[in-house]
């Protein structure tokens, strides 16, 4: 990392503290919609940019959080691999250290896992202006707690972070997408029942009584899943630009959705239990990582929205939209307690992100 | 930490443990039935250790609850009269991190041993925290699935273990740690309030509390139930071993795989000494002639596995295998495994003791760890056996030696720490999946800067305000670091100091 960059950082995170200014953390600047409303002079992390070193052969890439997540999926691409969790890429300009901060995934999540999953190390400033790093390079660490990882998600309220190392996976080999006409229980049903057989079901998508599913692996494994499955299969161009639209929530129903939300309603991302019954609710619908994340556009009150959530085993988010009512489900008490603490443990001063996660953080 | 301040002189100790030991005896009394609380020597001794046998510690009290209202009501107990506890599954843990308190309470979790729920169709398992890795499996296998991490020690060990110590095994470079296979685990703060860390869903809100907690050897609340993924069983596993004359071959061999676009399902290494000695405990063929032996396991479809074989063959004669041999059944993939899987005990049966290191290293390092572990061996005059989960850079080099000489003993212990220092400085860490514990306490002086690990003490006191939760285990306070003498290495930002021992 160019200690100029870093050192410039310091400087100005140091004076922030001295004169008790928040600071509002900022890579691209792609996902400020999400989250609680961001508080805080900005604390621009472009600067720490580059590819700190990546050998394909180790599986392991570290990256300076300014690093733009085009580049660093370009340099992956190169060597034919990827980021196997597809982290969404809302507009140009996402961020490596926004894209851990946000702890996003794309349609692969149920199948391969999260941004947490491929975090292996991470390097940070806490309120202290002190350079801590966590975790390592390699695939298998159990010293210490596993700090780096619950970065992933944390909206920034622990410290920048200003280096991470993930673990990147080969592209797989072969792909295919087949398509289904069924209505939305028939479908949940049967993507839990394939989930339990050895298929290699890398991602599934339901809207509008269609599902869509994606397969991934060794070509032999893609062709064998095919003749089980049956459906109609899409062709590669348009089933890429599809997953593609998904992944950055750019396609019909999302689109669709941002309309509604320019008009005043909310869209709301519910993780559930994949096996949760259709949500009773009114509002268009989409379903993704079998049955686990279900959008919904909805003018319902948030209360309305949590209790459906907390009866399917999961909770609510109002991803996009009115904040009334709370962006994120409210904790247990005891949780809230230990969150308290660690915002305490890590930033004492509140300088980092007040107020993003919980309005009280 | 807050224990109660010691006196000194040992009869004042001992006279104090008697008064803190009745008192704590007393409450607990209240708490649990008669059984459920052992106290006397002879009834205490199978608590004084686990699976790291060479640190013993007599625990002030054992409680054995059998309820989580006993669970609670014990914490809270603890906690009012500021006595620590530790909590403990098995015991078969590697690291002492289950080593009792000499003022506190070793809370043993066996009789949690209920699956308390299956679901076939939503692939989890809600199991207690005291039933064991592989009954999990069992209970799964007529749905088709299993649960994929498996330490060696699966048959006995518990879930809530693997659960503190982010147990891996031998599938995790394609299949994942512990953290990558649970989804909630619920249990008790030191107050004994009743918390859950994740959620039946992929994800929960708020910090991700759950990547903390898995791992954290006890130190932030007592689990009691843990939430499982259950995967599909593949339906077909092969595996082929390799021989090569060259260690550095066989590491270029593994790399060669990974570039490939491979991820093999398993992928262990064993070094001669060690295939010597598992060779004459199992008599599974293994060639003894060879410098090191690679096995190379893949699963999936038929159809998957034969491309994945013939792939994999391919790329290993090409990196120089001297022999080659694909299991052709269930039968013969088991017995090419049998030898790694015995490697702990056929080490015991050719040296009084030996000590098993757990570090792991980036894999292109493996054959300069390997050559610098041969140069320890005369450095130390110890002899040293090798095996390697060498698709993921962990490395289990078993050293030698018989306790009943101190000389060798403390020959071996700076062995150890000279193998954990020279991998932090290769760019890894001490401590793969068995866990910090009692053990590996100065090496993480070496691994975390100062800030680093008052950072980590303050993680604790989050979650645990009074430190009694296993406290002196993982992190080493900054005055044992003093004591101990030996500098951080850097890492992250900065690029790490090649050695110059290479």
């Amino acid at each position: 990392m160019s200690d100029a960059a870093l050192n410039r950082l310091i400087d100005r995170v140091q004076s922030a503290r001295a004169a008790h200014a928040p600071l509002a953390i900022r890579g691209g600047g792609t996902k400020d919609f999400y989250g609680e409303t961001p508080r805080g002079e900005p604390l621009a992390m472009g600067e720490l940019r580059g590819i700190t070193s990546y050998e394909p052969t180790e599986l392991v890439v570290t990256a300076r959080a300014g690093t733009p997540l085009a580049d660093l999926e370009a340099a992956l691409a190169e060597q034919s691999q990827c980021l196997a969790f597809e982290p969404p890429r809302f507009a140009a300009g996402g961020t490596v250290g926004g894209m851990v901060a946000a702890g996003l995934a794309g349609p692969s999540r149920a199948a391969v896992g999260g941004a947490r999953d491929y975090l292996l190390g991470a390097t940070m400033l806490n309120g202290h202006c002190e350079v801590l790093s966590f975790g390592g390079q390699v695939m298998k660490n159990v010293a210490g707690y596993d700090v780096s990882r619950m970065l992933a998600g944390s909206l920034g309220i622990l410290g920048p972070i200003l280096e991470v190392s993930l673990k990147v996976l080969p592209i797989q080999p072969a792909r295919a997408t087949l398509r289904f006409e069924w209505a939305q229980a028939k479908a949940l049903s049967q993507l839990n029942s394939w989930a339990g057989q050895p298929l290699p079901i890398q991602a599934s998508a339901w809207w509008s009584d269609m599902l869509v599913l994606r397969l991934a692996g060794a070509a032999a494994a893609v062709e064998s899943a095919q003749r089980v499955l049956g459906g109609e299969l899409i062709a590669a161009a348009t089933a890429d630009g599809f997953w593609t639209g998904l992944r950055d929530q750019k396609d019909e129903f999302f689109a669709t959705a941002a309309k509604a939300v320019h008009a005043g309603a909310t869209l709301w991302r519910f993780a559930v239990a994949q096996t949760a019954p259709p949500l009773q609710a009114d509002g268009d619908q989409l379903i993704e990582w079998g049955g686990g994340q279900r959008w919904l556009v909805s003018t319902a009150p948030a209360a309305a929205m949590r209790a459906l959530a907390q009866a399917a085993g999961g909770h609510a988010t109002a991803f996009r939209g009115a904040k009334t009512g709370g962006v994120f489900t409210a904790l247990s008490p005891v949780l809230q307690r230990i969150h308290r603490h660690l915002k305490g443990a890590f930033d004492p001063e509140h300088l980092f992100n007040p107020g993003r996660l919980y309005p009280d953080l | 930490m807050s224990t109660a301040p010691e006196p000194l002189d040992h009869a004042d100790e001992q006279a104090h443990r008697t008064r803190r030991q009745a008192e704590v005896v007393s409450a607990l009394a209240a708490l649990l039935p008669a059984h459920a609380l052992l106290w006397r020597r002879e009834e205490t001794v199978p608590y004084e250790c686990d699976g790291l046998t060479a640190y013993r510690q007599a625990p002030l009290v054992v409680a054995l609850p059998e309820t989580e209202a006993q669970v609670a009501a014990v914490l809270k107990a603890c906690h009012a009269l500021d006595v620590p506890v530790v909590a403990r599954g098995a015991g078969t843990g590697l690291s002492g991190g289950a080593l009792p308190h000499k003022l506190g309470v070793t809370m043993s979790l066996a009789k949690f041993n209920r699956i308390v729920k299956l679901d076939p169709l939503a692939r989890t398992a809600v199991v207690q925290c005291g039933v064991r890795n592989l009954a999990i499996s069992e209970a799964a296998a007529p749905h088709g699935l299993y649960y994929a991490p498996d330490p060696s020690s699966q048959i006995a060990c518990t879930i809530g273990g693997n659960v503190a110590e982010n147990a891996g095994g031998v599938h995790c470079l394609k299949y994942g740690l512990t953290l990558h296979n649970v989804m909630q685990v619920r249990g008790y703060t030191i107050e004994g309030e009743a918390v859950t860390f994740g959620s039946e869903a992929l994800d929960a809100p708020g910090l991700d509390l759950l990547c903390v907690v898995i791992g954290s050897e006890g130190m932030l609340a007592v689990i009691t139930e843990v939430t499982v993924k259950l995967l599909p069983r593949p339906r077909l596993a092969r595996c082929v071993m390799a021989s090569f004359d060259d260690i550095r071959k066989a590491g270029d061999a593994v790399a060669a795989i990974i570039a490939a676009g491979i991820i093999p399902a398993g992928l262990e290494m064993m070094d001669k000494p060690m295939t010597a000695a598992v060779e004459d405990y199992v008599h599974a063929g293994y060639d003894l002639e060879a410098a090191a032996i690679l096995l190379c396991e893949a699963d999936g479809t038929p159809e998957e596995v034969d491309e994945e074989i013939g792939r994999m063959r391919e790329l290993l004669s090409r990196s120089g295998a001297t022999r080659l041999e694909v299991s052709r059944d269930e039968a013969q993939r088991l017995k090419f495994w049998s030898g790694r899987k015995n490697a702990f005990p056929a080490s015991g049966r050719i040296s009084p003791d030996y000590m098993c290191m757990d570090s792991t290293i980036p894999r292109k390092r493996l054959a300069d760890i390997l050559l610098a572990i041969q140069q320890m061996e005369v450095k130390y005059r110890l002899r040293c056996c090798n095996v390697f989960h060498a698709g993921d850079g962990n490395l289990h080099p078993l050293i030698l030696f018989d306790a009943n000489s101190a000389d060798e003993l403390q020959r071996a212990e700076l062995f150890g720490a000279d193998i954990l220092e020279t991998s932090v400085a290769l760019g890894g860490t001490v401590t793969g999946e068995h866990g910090v514990g009692i053990e590996k306490l100065s090496s993480m002086c070496v691994q975390f800067s100062p800030e680093e690990r008052s950072q980590m003490l303050r993680l604790k006191a989050a979650f645990d305000a009074t430190g009694l939760l296993n406290p002196g285990k993982v992190i080493p306070t900054l005055q044992r670091c003093a004591e101990y003498g030996k500098m951080h290495v850097r890492k992250g930002l900065l690029p790490f100091p090649e050695l110059e021992r290479f």
